[in-house]
């Protein structure tokens, strides 16, 4: 009964205004849950609160019916762009240890299994040779593998990943659907964040309709209705042939970054 | 040559000098990693320039002047800590109100003196020559204190330092560990002004580990190279500063710059002359 993800009338405040407004979720532990909605629906906002890194301006979040703050076991966090010190003198292997940290301690030397998570995080994304290479050196997509890996080398209960499917290569994008089925299998629950609307409704469990506040939430199916989806994106979306196609106009700005990104289109058919 | 190797360090100020020069090498070379890969070296050179009023104050009331200085350089570290901690003003903006009040402090509290202060010029170019068996002992203690808190916050300022959100969602206390680091940069360059003064004591924290820098992938080798540089750059200094009767503290900083120069021409990986090399040989 107390197997769950829980918040409670969330409300959280990014830059002076109300990012997300009274959110109320119940996850159960080891779902895995897409969160879909426009720009600035608080997608990225609800991720932050989670881990910590945005207070909380009311409400309340329990794992397994304990509040997050005194919640012993990590909640792994790959934001959407890594906020790291690309020229810092640390190799791949060096970051994907950074996730035992947490678990070994900040002064005890790495065990044997902790070199054997990392190393196997590093096999489960696809990146072993990588081990020993600078992590200024890498590509983007290689670089995204990398954080994955470091959330996995955290042997996390709940993980939370911002717009994995974003600008990446395919590579990148398969070795991140694959490490989604791998966690299905120890019951990791897993938070994403995406524009894909038909990846949400094919490869997850639950989808989270954000705008602002929470629009719908539960089975792919029920969340994705017309009257939801207007909900959400409003004059964005257009239906053509009984499709809904939800035309994203993708400014990449929608949090105080500078910059534009080509336009994510989400489509979904509707049956 | 043997002779000409040991004869300067049979004089026992010598000996003494080699010591210190080579404790502070070390010290400024290991922590000075942080300051360049955190970008810092604009506060290192500040708060060597805002000990001047804790100087001064120490001479007028005849109180140890590495004392003085110490607590002059750690008041300004809380201070600059402190006041950009919300991150309304920014840390350059804060160190240069600091540096410059602080300086301007030790300015008028000087003039007010009416004899002429050597020793407060032996803090500013440094006097490593002039180093007593005290000095030694209280540089050797400090220098110490510094080196264990690098080891055993190693994890932490290296989460820190590369990764924010990460050290955030791990729980670390990102501002402790800031005004930790102030700390130690403000009690290294203490230590380090006998042996090349406030002047010189921004390059013994940069120009090591930049060059080490150039020449390692990984954090703890990056330290252990710096180090050996700063002891080089120590001893290639005194060796100069005996035999061309030079200044030491400059001797030693000037070391440290050809070793830079050296590596950024002929990095093996980095090096600006291979990929000229390259380049030609491309073309």
């Amino acid at each position: 009964m107390t197997d769950l993800l829980e918040l409670h009338g969330v409300s959280v405040a990014y830059g002076g205004r109300v990012a997300l407004q009274e959110v109320s979720l119940r996850i159960p532990l080891g779902a895995q849950v897409a969160v879909v909605g426009p720009n600035g629906a608080g997608k990225s906002t609800l991720f932050k609160a989670m881990v910590g890194l945005l207070p909380l301006r009311s409400g309340e979040m329990l794992i397994h019916g304990r509040s997050v703050p005194e919640y012993s076991e990590p909640i792994a966090y790959v934001p959407q762009r890594e906020e790291v010190d690309w020229r810092f003198p640390v190799t791949v292997f060096d970051v994907v240890a950074m996730g035992r940290f947490g678990r070994r301690g900040w002064l005890r030397r790495l065990s044997g299994e902790d070199r054997r998570a990392v190393l196997g995080s590093l096999e489960q994304l696809g990146i072993p040779d990588l081990a020993h290479r600078a992590i200024g050196e890498l590509s983007g997509g290689q670089q995204q593998r990398v954080f994955l890996a470091r959330a996995l080398a955290q042997e996390p209960r709940v993980l939370l990943l911002d717009e994995p499917f974003t600008g990446v290569d395919a590579a990148t994008r398969e070795a991140t659907l694959e490490l989604l089925a791998g966690l299905r299998a120890r019951s990791v629950t897993v938070l994403v964040s995406t524009h894909d609307l038909d990846l949400a409704a094919g490869r997850f469990d639950q989808v989270v309709l954000l705008n602002g506040r929470l629009v719908s939430a539960g089975k792919p199916d029920v969340v994705f209705t017309e009257a939801n989806l207007h909900e959400a994106f409003g004059g964005q979306m257009v239906v053509v042939d009984g499709k809904v196609i939800v035309v994203d106009q993708c400014c990449g700005g929608h949090e105080g970054r500078a910059g534009g990104q080509a336009g994510d289109r989400e489509q979904r058919s509707l049956r | 040559m043997i002779g000409w190797l040991t004869e300067p360090f049979s004089l026992l100020f010598m000996q003494k000098a080699l010591i210190a020069s080579v404790i502070v090498g070390v010290a400024c070379s290991v922590l000075g990693c942080y300051v360049v890969l955190r970008s810092m070296a604009f506060l290192g050179d500040a708060l060597a320039h805002a000990i001047l009023p804790g100087l001064a104050v120490a001479y007028l009331v005849g109180a140890n002047l590495l004392g003085g200085a110490l607590v002059a350089g750690l008041v300004v570290a809380v201070g600059i800590s402190y006041v950009t901690r919300t991150g309304s003003i920014r840390e350059d903006t804060a160190i240069g109100i600091f540096f410059a009040g602080a300086l301007a402090l030790g300015v008028v509290l000087i003039s007010t003196m009416h004899t002429y202060a050597v020793d407060l010029t032996h803090v500013l170019f440094g006097n490593v020559l002039g180093v007593t068996t005290t000095d030694l002992w209280i540089t050797g203690g400090l220098a110490f204190l510094v080196l264990a808190a690098i080891l055993v916050l190693y994890r932490q300022l290296l989460v820190v330092s590369f990764d924010p959100i990460l050290a955030r969602t791990l729980g670390l206390p990102a501002q402790a560990l800031r005004t930790g680091l102030f700390l130690m940069l403000a009690v290294t360059i203490v230590i380090a002004l006998q042996t090349v003064g406030v002047a010189l004591v921004a390059a013994m924290l940069v120009t090591p580990p930049a060059t080490a820098y150039l020449v390692t992938r990984r954090l703890p080798a990056m330290m252990a190279v710096s180090a050996a540089i700063g002891i080089l750059s120590a001893v290639g200094g005194l060796y100069a500063s005996y035999y061309l009767n030079i200044a030491s503290g400059g001797a030693i900083v000037l070391v440290a710059t050809a070793v830079f120069l050296i590596a950024f021409l002929f990095a093996p990986a980095r090096g600006v002359a291979w990929r000229l090399v390259r380049r030609s040989s491309q073309a």
